[in-house]
């Protein structure tokens, strides 16, 4: 697959600003980085409250993002360019999520918000104002997105690749280090998942390595490319990130998402889990 | 660097953040001896592996929850680079300057 169907540079944005039929979404877990500066003519998309349905732990369903992306100003037709902050963790999540409903026409910003303000590129806070569109979505992409059930019996079987942080698979910590340690579920790993943290397939300034280093990365670590995969992590984002990775940056066919992530896993009665650094292999 | 050193203004810590139990690393981004805001701070385990990365508020001011041991704090922002280690031998709030030039 080629970079450049799914992601473009911090340049081309900038010269893009004005492209008709090009819209650039900021997503976020904290908006307040948007509301302070963003890229000029960005919309926003809060992860939170607008992604997550308000009451169930799910998605909003496929008529909540139509009338999500309607209200947003974003159409059908519309080349979405998604970046967000947190190293694009939640416009991957985003990206996924589109592509998850059927959006065909979506990129990423490599590098995010951090490769933008690194290269001191304009941020602006005019309010930005679409008119509303008529969003039509499709039935979710089931063939990207995995739940618990499959993940159980991918256990030995399919790749499973856990992208926290080495001390977040051992079971030494519940969260990432910027976040407060408090948690209900276990800690560990899913058996037979080989660890892969997310932050080893971005370099230093959040823009993505190269494929040649990605596929060295997988392989090292025991990826086998004639398997199906499912990446997980602690809520789905980090992993949409890893997902994009494998799925859209190497072409690897059968890869999803497990969204649930260790925040069910962990949560489930009666699952195996795992402890320590795992097998190296 | 000292990196026990005592608890000072900066980011208030959240409600119900116990720190006979936590181990907070907690700090400010310098240029030139002025606090940084919107720098990158990446934290690094004892072998350098990528753990977290917050930004750092107006006032250069960062924080991580992590566990005890060493650890490297590392910070981009267009003035520069730089960073800083710092050990947390148990839980606590443990402070660390990192300047960048």
């Amino acid at each position: 697959m080629s970079r450049e169907n799914v992601l473009v540079s911090a340049e081309w944005v900038e010269q893009n600003l004005e492209t008709p039929g090009v819209v650039f979404v900021e997503v976020d877990e904290d908006t307040t980085a948007y509301d302070a500066g963003h890229i000029p003519g960005a919309v926003k998309i809060d992860w939170k409250n607008e992604l997550q349905d308000p009451v169930r732990r799910d998605f909003v369903d496929r008529a909540g993002f139509e009338k999500l992306l309607s209200a947003k100003g974003i159409a059908n037709g519309d080349n979405v360019i998604l970046y967000g902050g947190n190293n694009n963790w939640f416009a991957a999540y985003a990206y996924w999520y589109f592509k998850l409903y059927g959006h065909d026409q979506v990129k990423l910003l490599d590098g995010g918000r951090k490769k933008w303000e690194l290269d001191g590129r304009p941020l602006s806070t005019e309010p930005v104002e679409r008119a509303a569109t008529s969003y039509t979505a499709k039935e979710q992409d089931a063939s990207i997105r995995a739940f618990r059930d499959e993940v159980v019996a991918a256990i030995g079987t399919k790749n499973l690749v856990d992208v926290r942080s080495p001390d977040e698979f051992a079971g030494k910590l519940l969260a990432p280090a910027h976040l407060p340690q408090e948690a209900a579920q276990r800690a560990g790993h899913i058996p037979s998942a080989v660890n892969v943290p997310w932050s080893k397939a971005a370099n230093e300034d959040g823009t993505f390595k190269s494929n040649e280093e990605l596929r060295a990365l997988y392989a090292e670590a025991g990826l086998d490319e004639g398997k199906s995969t499912i990446a997980y992590c602690r809520i789905g984002e980090r992993s949409s990130h890893t997902w994009f990775a494998l799925h859209e940056l190497l072409g690897y066919e059968d890869v999803k998402n497990y969204d649930g992530s260790w925040t069910e896993y962990g949560s489930l009665v009666g699952v195996p889990v795992e402890l320590g650094s795992g097998k190296e292999s | 660097m000292d990196g026990c050193g005592a608890p000072e203004q900066g980011v208030p810590l959240p409600a119900g953040v116990n720190l006979d139990e936590q181990t907070v690393l907690a700090g400010k981004v310098l240029a030139g001896g002025t606090p940084v805001g919107g720098a990158f701070v990446r934290l690094l385990d004892s072998s350098g592996e990528f753990t977290a990365e917050v930004v750092s508020s107006a006032e250069g001011d960062f924080r991580f929850f992590a566990a005890p041991g060493g650890w490297t704090v590392r910070a981009l922002h267009r003035q520069g680079n730089g960073q800083a280690e710092v050990t947390a031998a148990g839980p606590g709030l443990h402070t660390v300057e990192v300047a960048v030039a």
